[in-house]
């Protein structure tokens, strides 16, 4: 398994991995929000949560097509669903390996992208916390949708299709972290309930993306 | 007699096209007399006017919406579990009707709030719940579009299914933490003392059978369509192969 994880990680920082792609979609899209709403910075410091929460989930769900596709093209996911590994501990590795590359630097850039958005000063930890509690389980929910979607030629656009709807909890719960935080409310019963998601998509949803790749293997 | 005999396809299609006519009769018969008991023989409400009246389409249209995601989910089950091949198709033919439904719910619903709220949309935790709802089965539907063997295709969109009620139930309780309602309660329920008035009542039970008939029918004969085009391209290969 560590080798998997390591072999996965080293792949995603060499060159075409593409690692810090959705790091640099994140900025371009924090960057656009004053572009489209103005510059009024009282605007800002009120969406502000909310619009680093949607950027980070856009920036995760754009790096999901990949997480899958190179192992299915060359092969090697063949290799490792007949390797004694279970599929669903390849798959679990595969979704930690996606969120070490894609949500671990998010949840690092977004207090940085909160000063550009004028995030009001009791809201940096609370951005960070619920980001680096709820980034998980999008990567593992987005592998569930990689598995669903990896045969297909043109998989991409259904691929958030499927996976949208589903990030839906993670979404509210998460935001309402950072919204509350951001205004000095207090934030425990969201911030129970997005830990609750997480560790219940981290315990059971591997087992579904097995299945469901099972079927795509056949 | 067991209820698995219908999984054989010839023996679902001699039975569904026997029922079907009476369905048909029985749903129509139920929807225009209850439109008709509902728009002319009710009067107005006090404080709603005429406008209450759209109660009998948007209450049988969010009921069977609903319901139709929840027969899905049984005919996905079942599919996972026994492998029976018509009750996979069942629930790619239900699908299309669910998705009608929300859209019906949704539309009567904001041709409702305009007058009553002052307002076509609210992010209501009700109007929200159905909006993810509509979204689910756009996916649903667009996973067996996207995929060519019929088997693949069956497997994939009910572990989908599986998967998407956890969090279709979860979504409606997010949402109710999320923001406060417009939308009322219940206007039906059994165990409630206040119920809304008998003389709207009665004729909402009728549509509301209407429709639950009307699926019925409609997914029986959409399922009847499937089974067929199954059968059909099983005997295009079959022609192809012997050319061959």
């Amino acid at each position: 398994m560590i080798a998997l994880l390591v072999r996965d990680l080293r792949l995603a920082f060499r060159a075409g991995g593409g690692f810090g792609l959705g790091l640099a979609f994140f900025l371009i899209v924090t960057v656009m929000v004053p572009f489209s709403v103005g510059p009024n910075s009282d605007t800002l410091s009120l969406i502000a949560p909310g619009i680093l929460w949607l950027g980070a989930l856009l920036a995760c769900l754009l790096s999901l097509d990949r997480l899958l596709a190179l192992d299915w093209e060359d092969g090697s996911l063949d290799l490792l669903a007949t390797a004694p590994l279970p599929l669903e501990g390849v798959l679990s590795i595969k979704a930690l390996a996606h969120w070490l590359t894609t949500g671990l630097p998010l949840v690092l850039a977004a207090p940085v992208l909160g000063v550009l958005l004028n995030l009001p000063a009791g809201g940096y930890l609370w951005i960070t916390l619920s980001l680096l509690i709820g980034t998980p389980a999008l990567s593992v929910v987005g592998t569930f949708g990689a598995a669903l979607t990896v045969g297909l030629k043109r998989g991409g656009l259904l691929l958030s299709l499927l996976v949208m709807p589903l990030y839906v909890p993670t979404l509210i719960f998460g935001a309402e972290v950072a919204r509350r935080g951001a205004s000095g409310m207090s934030v425990e019963t969201p911030l129970l309930m997005l830990a609750g998601i997480t560790l219940g998509t981290i315990a059971l949803l591997p087992f579904a993306s097995a299945a469901v790749l099972r079927v795509n293997l056949r | 007699m067991s209820i698995w005999e219908y999984a054989n396809p010839k023996k679902f299609l001699r039975t569904s096209e026997r029922v079907l006519p009476a369905l048909w009769v029985a749903a129509g018969a139920c929807i225009v007399g209850g439109l008709i008991w509902g728009f002319f023989f009710t009067p107005d409400d006090y404080r709603q006017g005429s406008t209450v009246k759209i109660i009998y389409l948007h209450v049988p249209a969010a009921l069977m919406a609903i319901n139709a995601w929840f027969m899905m989910l049984v005919a996905s089950l079942i599919w996972v579990i026994r492998r029976h091949h018509v009750s996979a198709l069942a629930a790619k033919a239900a699908a299309p009707v669910g998705v009608v439904m929300t859209l019906i719910a949704l539309i009567t619903g904001a041709i409702w709030g305009q007058p009553m709220w002052g307002t076509w949309w609210a992010w209501d935790p009700r109007l929200t719940s159905f909006l993810v709802l509509f979204l689910f089965y756009l996916g649903y539907i667009a996973l067996w579009e996207a995929i060519d063997n019929p088997d693949t295709a069956a497997d994939l969109t009910s572990i989908l299914c599986l998967v998407g009620s956890v969090f279709a139930v979860l979504s409606r309780y997010a949402v109710n933490f999320w923001n406060q309602g417009l939308h009322q309660g219940a206007s039906l329920s059994l165990d409630k003392e206040e119920n809304v008035a008998d003389v709207f009542a009665f004729p909402l039970y009728a549509c509301m059978a209407g429709f639950g008939l009307l699926f019925v029918a409609l997914v029986l004969y959409r399922t009847g369509t499937e089974i067929r085009a199954r059968r059909m391209s099983a005997l295009i290969a079959r022609e192809r192969m012997m050319d061959a």
